[in-house]
């Protein structure tokens, strides 16, 4: 099991007071908040420093860890020694609620300690319902343009009959209604996490987020795409076939188009009520001349039409 | 061998859908007091003069649970948490604007 050093994933000193510890927990948990950070490990860091502070703000067991912990490095394989008794009870100190802990936090103070309805320990008679679930799916462009369904896998906490918190997997087949767009959440009644007693379960809702595109841009239901096209298409006008989510469409380019015209294709954008539109970018593209007849005509071209793209400057 | 698994279906939450103060509470988890107390500090905007006749669009639900983690875990109030959310959103407009100038530099570059 790997070691991890709460004090480094604070970035306090091993004798900092508890002061220090309060202060620079809060800083960091403000910035690795996941509804605040962006950062594409904040959960995972918002839980490791969660953890640490569990451990460091209550006397007793940072005084347990330090005992444990002296010799030992972050992420060097640590065993508990023989004879300790990972179910010590703790008197001081309430638990923050971090979510779930790690291997190694749990091989020290026990489990049962994590956030969800199973959190804490609950006496018998209770009746709760289960808590609301977060998570994130992403999906490509075409699935939300087609819609269809998603297996989605997540963990699950359940609180079995000793009040001991089990983790296992849950999978769902969710359908993805057609026309989603990047944020928006789906509302899952009845499958978050389970109640207990009898309580009823909790809802999930799924935050959908469009995997990037190699091709299309999306905001909202619109997509926009970067058409390259010939200077001859561009100065004499030309119909050309573009790529759209509902797939290749005849686009008409005007006589006289320059790089950053924006031509739309209505309602060819993500479905919807209004559907979203197509905006497509003309870009010039310029051909390398490879052979001498090749350059000739870049060169009869220059004699024979006067033209400084430069006047206005 | 594979089990096969009933597709669920959900309601999105978007503008479209709309919520009483007594469904979005519900669908929060909160009660309709800590609801009218998010409404006063501008944590969600409903629409309608007094709170038997408020809609809440969809997109409420995510706000109002932000705000109860922004509470919960970084201890802020409800004011703090309507102004992080309000600063959370124009962030996440200069980042698309900023994405959509990344874009066309490169396509000049």
């Amino acid at each position: 099991m790997e070691f991890k050093d709460y004090y480094a994933i604070l970035g306090v000193g091993r004798d900092a007071s508890q002061d220090e510890i309060k202060r620079a927990y809060r800083k960091l948990a403000r910035k690795y908040h996941p509804d605040v950070s962006k950062e594409p490990d904040a959960e995972d860091r918002f839980k490791e420093i969660g953890e640490a502070y569990e451990v460091l703000k209550d006397p007793e067991k940072r005084k347990a860890y330090d005992q444990l912990g002296r010799g030992y490095h972050q992420g060097e394989d640590f065993r508990p020694p023989p004879g300790w008794e990972p179910g010590f009870e703790f008197s001081g100190g309430g638990f923050t609620d971090a979510g779930e802990f790690s291997d190694f936090f749990e091989s020290l103070f026990g489990r049962g300690f994590g956030r969800g309805a199973g959190g804490r320990r609950q006496g018998a008679g209770f009746r709760v319902s289960g808590h609301d679930v977060v998570a994130r799916a992403e999906i490509t462009l075409e699935e939300a343009y087609n819609g269809g369904t998603r297996q989605i896998t997540l963990p699950r906490h359940e609180v079995t009959a000793d009040g001991r918190v089990r983790e296992s997997q849950q999978t769902l087949n969710v359908r993805i209604p057609k026309g989603i767009t990047d944020g928006q959440r789906i509302r899952l009644s009845g499958q978050g996490e389970p109640g207990i007693g009898g309580g009823p379960p909790g809802d999930l809702y799924l935050e959908i987020h469009f995997r990037p595109h190699p091709r299309f841009h999306v905001e909202g239901r619109d997509i926009f795409l970067h058409l390259p096209v010939a200077p001859w298409e561009a100065a004499l006008g030309a119909q050309v076939t573009v790529p759209t989510l509902g797939g290749d469409v005849g686009l008409k380019i005007p006589a006289g188009s320059q790089t950053g015209r924006k031509l739309r294709l209505k309602a060819r954008g993500l479905p919807g009520d209004p559907s979203g539109d197509q905006y497509v970018t003309v870009r010039i593209v310029v051909p390398r001349p490879e052979t001498d007849a090749q350059r000739a005509l870049y060169e009869r071209m220059a004699r024979e039409m006067p033209f400084n793209p430069r006047k206005d400057l | 061998m594979t089990r096969e698994l009933t597709v669920v279906s959900g309601m999105v939450l978007d503008r479209r859908v709309v919520f009483t103060l007594g469904e979005l509470s519900r669908a929060c988890s909160i009660s309709a007091e800590v609801l009218i107390d998010m409404v006063e500090e501008g944590v969600v905007e409903p629409i309608g003069e007094d709170p038997t006749q408020w809609r809440f669009p969809g997109d409420a639900v995510a706000r109002v649970q932000t705000a109860l983690r922004l509470s919960e875990d970084l201890r802020v109030n409800l004011a703090g948490a309507a102004l992080a959310l309000d600063l959370m959103d124009e962030l996440n407009e200069l980042r698309q604007r900023g994405r959509r100038a990344g874009l066309y530099e490169q396509e000049q570059g």
